[in-house]
């Protein structure tokens, strides 16, 4: 068989890789991009788009709430549909009539709990579906540590992260404890983030909030994503108070000093 | 307050502002829907047009879509309009300014002349009358020139931002980004990194850090850390070798409140960097970013549509010579511009509206997974912005931003405009990348098995 001419030219600092996530070294072919790479591409951007798009399986969050022998609601927001709830962000903050409706009958019965744990969709249902029944199981005991009792679990379709105010002044709860498929990056389309509000009501704002974010197999651990939250409730507890005037100095034993430096420059220059 | 109406097919339209009448006229969006301004009809929208069409464009300056009184930026469109640059134009309506904008009176020199006697609503209305080939070919016929450490906007060029981005800004992750970008010929607008944390401290350490970059290769190009204005100005105070300033800004005095600025804030910062006098063939020292329907987002729109919010946030970079005013077209997400097609027609007309009034307008071609945007739509964007002669676009590996999670530009983008369009880097950057042996004397990427030899010197030992 006679030699191909060589149609893709590799790049050498492809290895620079170790300090990175970029896509760098990706090579060329002509000026372009080699069909490897642009194909790698695009099955990134459609498993990104499936995240965002798919309608969610709830059953394996149900079987993980059943078991829990924690009361669960299975609620809704005001936007009917995907399409309706991207382009009104307004409506996935507010629950539908019947789910309103549905809180209003059970806080009859059992007064304001002390934590309420929501899980919303939100824009990856891949975040919610793979990562949110084992952080629920991770989170029930390691809340229940603190002496509070989670007395309500509710699932959102079509929610975002502000429902959880609507759900939080209906119930009366002290913790709101939002679980929330996080807008998927290219690269990490199975993301779940956790926010966390003391006393969270309508008026409440993103200031108001405290996030526990990045929650997957490659970023934060189930393990670490609790600590961080019960540390969180804790210190609200203490003060009154969430947000950004609770400082999370629980995170601050991971923002490790850079291992690698600036190895663009001789050590003389820098 | 004049109110205005528009009879078609036995139907008479009737709107009751001119902020409404711009509203209803333009072309469909997902946030004006939001905000409830959108024309409820096709036909609507269309007789909106052809009743603003007929708007003398001297009715702009009398009948302001925010008070005058309310609002800073109403402020400084009024008063810093030249009423003689305006002349040629000044008897026109919408509709005859379209015209003379399609016509041979319009070129290079007497758009230039022309630019400060327009204001941000007259040159929104007109856009909303125009077609994408119109906001090309006007677009093309702008030439805004701004210079740093190398000349941006010249005919037949077009400029790269480096965007070496990284979820904890560590440094070798960064340098890493900022290799790839250089050795693909990338880099030339600005080295400009988005920081994943505002604290000053860290801010500095990176500002340093492109500067040494910058001094050790002698890089003819600029950086900058895009962190608040304020920071910014922390930094200068402590000695941080600071190239341009960063600020996102918004149309109205409100929304640049809720971005924690206001034109006092800006014009200090403006002073500040001028002094340092760290450019060499120029002093334009502000890169200013703005996007549709960030008025909206902070609920400071006063019900103006998203795109004439845009181009008052034009006025606001226009009053402090920036070197680089970039729309962020698709990144603040669908319920501002829902797909790709929205997407590009946005961006065409920002760049469109910026030229008219002598701004330096780059695009981050953008979108995020949540939209309804791909490749292809970039490409369309990409292709089409080039055509139209957009100053500078985004450059980041693999067009996947890892810290701000959406799709930009990649390099390789960029040296596929140069390709097709023969558009060549910033001239100065483009003697540099020939120095180095990145780029061939006939222009074209030349970087093969063996590093250049400058960066073979510093790396030798990683490979």
């Amino acid at each position: 068989m006679a030699d191909q001419p060589k149609t893709v030219q590799e790049n050498r600092w492809q290895r620079l890789r170790e300090y990175t996530d970029a896509r760098i070294g990706l090579g060329r072919s002509g000026i372009s991009l080699p069909t490897q790479h642009h194909l790698d591409f695009q099955l990134a951007h459609a498993a990104a788009r499936d995240a965002v798009k798919r309608p969610i399986d709830w059953r394996e969050l149900d079987a993980v709430m059943q078991a829990s022998g924690v009361p669960a609601l299975a609620l809704h927001s005001q936007a009917e549909d995907r399409n309706q709830y991207l382009q009104r962000p307004d409506l996935g903050r507010k629950l539908n009539a019947d789910s309103a409706q549905q809180l209003m009958r059970w806080r009859e019965q059992h007064g304001a709990p002390q934590v309420v744990i929501v899980i919303a969709d939100g824009l990856s249902s891949t975040a919610v579906e793979v990562q949110a029944p084992k952080m629920v199981q991770q989170l029930l005991p390691d809340i229940a540590q603190l002496n509070v009792q989670t007395a309500l679990l509710c699932r959102v379709d079509q929610g975002r992260v502000a429902i959880g105010d609507d759900i939080a002044e209906r119930t009366g709860a002290d913790h709101l404890v939002l679980l929330v498929g996080e807008r998927p990056g290219l690269s990490s389309p199975d993301s779940l983030g956790i926010y966390y509000t003391f006393h969270a009501g309508q008026d409440s704002s993103d200031a108001d909030r405290n996030c526990v974010s990045n929650i997957r197999p490659a970023g934060l651990a189930f393990a670490e994503a609790s600590r961080r939250l019960c540390w969180l409730m804790r210190e609200a507890a203490k003060l009154g108070y969430s947000g950004v005037k609770l400082k999370d100095d629980s995170a601050s034993d991971i923002l490790e000093a850079p291992t690698h430096n600036n190895f663009l420059v001789p050590k003389a220059d820098g | 307050m004049a109110s205005y109406s528009f009879d078609c097919y036995g139907n008479r339209w009737h709107f009751e502002d001119l902020k409404t009448l711009l509203a209803k006229a333009t072309p469909l969006r997902s946030g004006d829907q939001l905000a409830g301004v959108a024309a409820e009809s096709a036909e609507q929208r269309v007789a909106a047009q052809m009743a603003l069409a007929d708007v003398p464009l001297k009715t702009f300056l009398n009948d302001l879509v925010i008070p005058y009184e309310r609002d800073e930026v109403s402020r400084l469109i009024v008063d810093t309009h030249d009423a003689v640059a305006m002349a040629p134009v000044a008897s026109l309506t919408v509709g005859e300014f379209r015209n003379w904008l399609l016509s041979d009176a319009a070129n290079a020199t007497s758009l230039r002349k022309l630019a400060p006697g327009l204001t941000p609503e007259m040159v929104s209305a007109v856009s909303k009358i125009m077609r994408v080939q119109d906001l090309i070919l006007v677009a093309q016929k702008c030439e805004v020139v701004t210079a740093f450490r190398n000349t941006i906007g010249l005919s037949g060029r077009m400029a790269t931002r480096l965007q070496p981005n990284h979820p904890t800004d560590d440094p070798a992750g960064i340098a890493a980004s900022v290799l790839d970008g250089l050795l693909y010929g990338n880099g030339d607008a600005v080295i400009g990194i988005n920081p994943a944390t505002d604290s000053p401290q860290a801010v500095m350490t990176l500002m340093k850090m492109l500067d040494d970059v910058i001094q050790h290769y002698d890089i003819p190009a600029q950086s900058c850390v895009l962190t608040h204005v304020s920071t910014h100005l922390q930094a200068m105070q402590k000695g941080a070798p600071v190239d341009l300033v960063f600020q996102s800004i918004a149309g109205t005095e409100k929304a640049n409140k809720s971005f924690g600025i206001d034109l006092a804030l800006l014009a200090e910062a403006h002073q500040a960097a001028l002094a340092l006098k760290r450019g060499t063939v120029g002093n334009n020292v502000m890169y200013f970013e703005t996007g549709q329907g960030s008025a909206l987002s902070a609920n400071a729109h006063h019900d103006v549509d998203q795109q004439t919010c845009e181009v008052r946030a034009y006025a606001v970079a226009r009053a402090f010579d920036p070197l680089l005013v970039n729309t962020v077209v698709g990144f603040i997400g669908p319920e501002y511009l829902f797909n790709g097609k929205q997407i590009i027609r946005a961006g065409l007309e920002d760049h469109f509206c910026g030229k008219l009034l002598g701004l330096p307008m780059g695009c981050d071609i953008c979108y995020t997974n949540h939209a309804d945007a791909d490749q292809d739509d970039m490409d369309m964007l990409l292709t089409q912005l080039a055509v139209a002669g957009v100053n500078f676009i985004m450059g980041i590996p693999g067009s996947d931003d890892i810290m701000l999670n959406y799709q930009t530009t990649s390099f390789h983008d960029a040296l596929y405009v140069r390709d097709v369009l023969g558009k060549q880097p910033a001239p100065e950057f483009d003697a540099w990348l020939q120095r180095m042996g990145i780029f061939s004397e006939s222009g074209r990427l030349s970087v093969g098995d063996q590093l250049p030899a400058a960066f073979q010197n510093t790396l030798g030992h990683h490979f």
